[in-house]
């Protein structure tokens, strides 16, 4: 076995907490089960990985085993990867039936015509995603196997995740590959980024709780907002107030949970305004401002803002077009007329 | 009865009995609330600033988060006569002191103990250094 295939082994299975290890041999399906039997998880990690190694060794392990241990880790800890998604266009209404031997045969072909080291992997899960590994080399050097990009496709769908690598030369490159192998003919990057891929996926298959338009003739009255407060010697005063905003909110940004987001940014590019006197900034040019809102989870403290009373409820469309518009980045610019910014997509 | 500013809503006019003690709550982690506090004492009726109002500093224990100055509060208290109580909500000793405190000046301001009125309040709340 190649040693540096093993030592790649190694590192991946260190990075596994020890508590994980076992379930993650099993998922790779490639260690028997007389060897797994025989594995002591209960020594280091450090030991534990070099067992591994050993029966990799025993196995003949190679790249393509190690790439797809890779793999199942990295679908296991999604999250800690920063996803972007793309979008495909096709041409014509052709509707093809999707054959994905096809799709990595084209898929294959296509990178490898153009870049001879590369080490290409798929994996298919059972909710129609196709997961590939690209390890990037150039015409000179071996593939970089500790900087992937992992793509995730859904095959019914014109969406693709990535999770570039830094190398983002090979970019153009993956694009092309991927259009090709799947019969359409243009991709374009979306403003969304994650590191939450399943929330993602909510927000361009539009699986997260959205509103419809049915309106209830009152809204629901008073249990429905302050279910802790059956003390009937507390009033509260601005009952109607509270109940006003909560089926805004629910207008808005519906009943269900919202898709994981841990930012927006807004880059303005508007003219600054100010009063004339203070004399700041009498050059008529944009001024330009980055505005960025951080949270562990932006759509559900977006939400709990105005019943928490820290805003005004309804909040700036700015805010909560987000998961309808299927973006976290954007950019405002002046309106062409004196009244204040609007939306201009790039 | 609790509200999130002043004025009181209008449509509850009938349903309301006479208000004895107004409390403002004050949470030092919020300069939202403290500015939300101050536009709505211009609503309120100059007799209840004999003794009848009181603010309530909440929030006191986390001494990291706080965004308003105990300067600025004090300086609020003083303007307009009324006594500042600081608390910490999150701890249930404290939260029940609080409650029994607010209780104890809320039977003094309805005139339930004989021989004592709000109006003590007041006179209490000079300071030995004040002219």
């Amino acid at each position: 076995m190649d040693e540096t295939v093993a030592e790649y082994i190694r590192r991946t299975v260190l990075k596994v907490p020890r508590d994980e290890i076992k379930m993650m041999l099993q998922k790779w399906d490639f260690l028997s089960k007389a060897q797994l039997q025989s594995l002591n998880f209960h020594q280091t990690k450090d030991s534990i990985s070099q067992e591994v190694v050993q029966f990799c060794e025993e196995n003949s392990a190679d790249i393509k085993q190690a790439a797809l241990l890779d793999i199942i880790y990295n679908h296991i800890y999604q999250n800690k990867k920063m996803w972007s998604v793309y979008q495909m266009k096709k041409s014509g209404e052709e509707l093809e039936c999707f054959d994905i031997a096809d799709f990595k045969k084209k898929f294959k072909r296509r990178l490898r015509s153009a870049l001879k080291n590369v080490t290409i992997t798929f994996k298919e899960y059972e909710d129609n995603a196709i997961w590939i590994r690209v390890a990037w080399g150039t015409p000179y050097k071996k593939p970089n196997q500790y900087k992937p990009s992992y793509i995730v496709y859904h095959s019914q769908t014109p969406y693709v995740f990535i999770s570039a690598s830094v190398l983002r030369s090979n970019m153009p490159l993956l694009c092309q590959a991927l259009i090709v192998a799947s019969n359409y003919h243009d991709i374009r990057e979306m403003e969304l980024r994650s590191h939450c891929l399943n929330s993602l996926k909510d927000i361009v298959f539009k699986r997260y709780s959205q509103n419809f338009e049915t309106y209830t003739i009152k809204p629901l009255q008073g249990g429905n907002v302050e279910p802790e407060d059956a003390d009937l010697r507390i009033v509260h005063e601005n009952r109607s107030e509270k109940e006003r905003i909560h089926s805004l909110n629910e207008e808005i940004f519906g009943s269900g949970p919202q898709p994981k987001l841990e930012f927006a940014q807004y880059r303005l590019e508007t003219m600054f305004k100010s009063d004339p006197k203070m004399n700041v900034l009498d050059k008529k040019e944009p001024f330009r401002c980055l505005v960025k809102f951080s949270s562990p989870h932006l759509l559900e403290s977006l939400k709990s803002l105005a019943p928490a009373g820290m805003a005004d409820a309804p909040l700036s469309p700015l805010l909560t077009c987000i998961p309808h518009k299927a973006r976290n980045y954007f950019k405002i610019r002046e309106k062409k007329d004196l009244f204040p910014a609007s939306f201009v997509s790039p | 009865h609790l509200a999130t500013s002043l004025p009181l809503p209008s449509e509850r006019n009938h349903l309301r009995p006479r208000i004895d003690l107004v409390v403002f709550m004050i949470d030092i982690k919020s300069k939202y609330s403290l500015k939300n506090v101050e536009t709505s004492l211009a609503h309120v009726d100059a007799s209840f600033f004999l003794g009848k109002v009181c603010f309530l500093v909440t929030g006191v224990g986390r001494v990291n988060a706080c965004s308003i100055e105990t300067n600025a509060i004090c300086k609020l208290g003083k303007a307009y006569c009324s006594p500042v109580l600081f608390c910490e909500l999150e701890l249930e000793g404290i939260r029940v002191t609080t409650a029994q405190r607010l209780l104890r000046m809320l039977q003094i301001c309805a005139g339930h103990i004989p021989g004592v009125s709000a109006l003590s309040f007041v006179s209490l709340m000079r300071n030995s250094d004040d002219d």
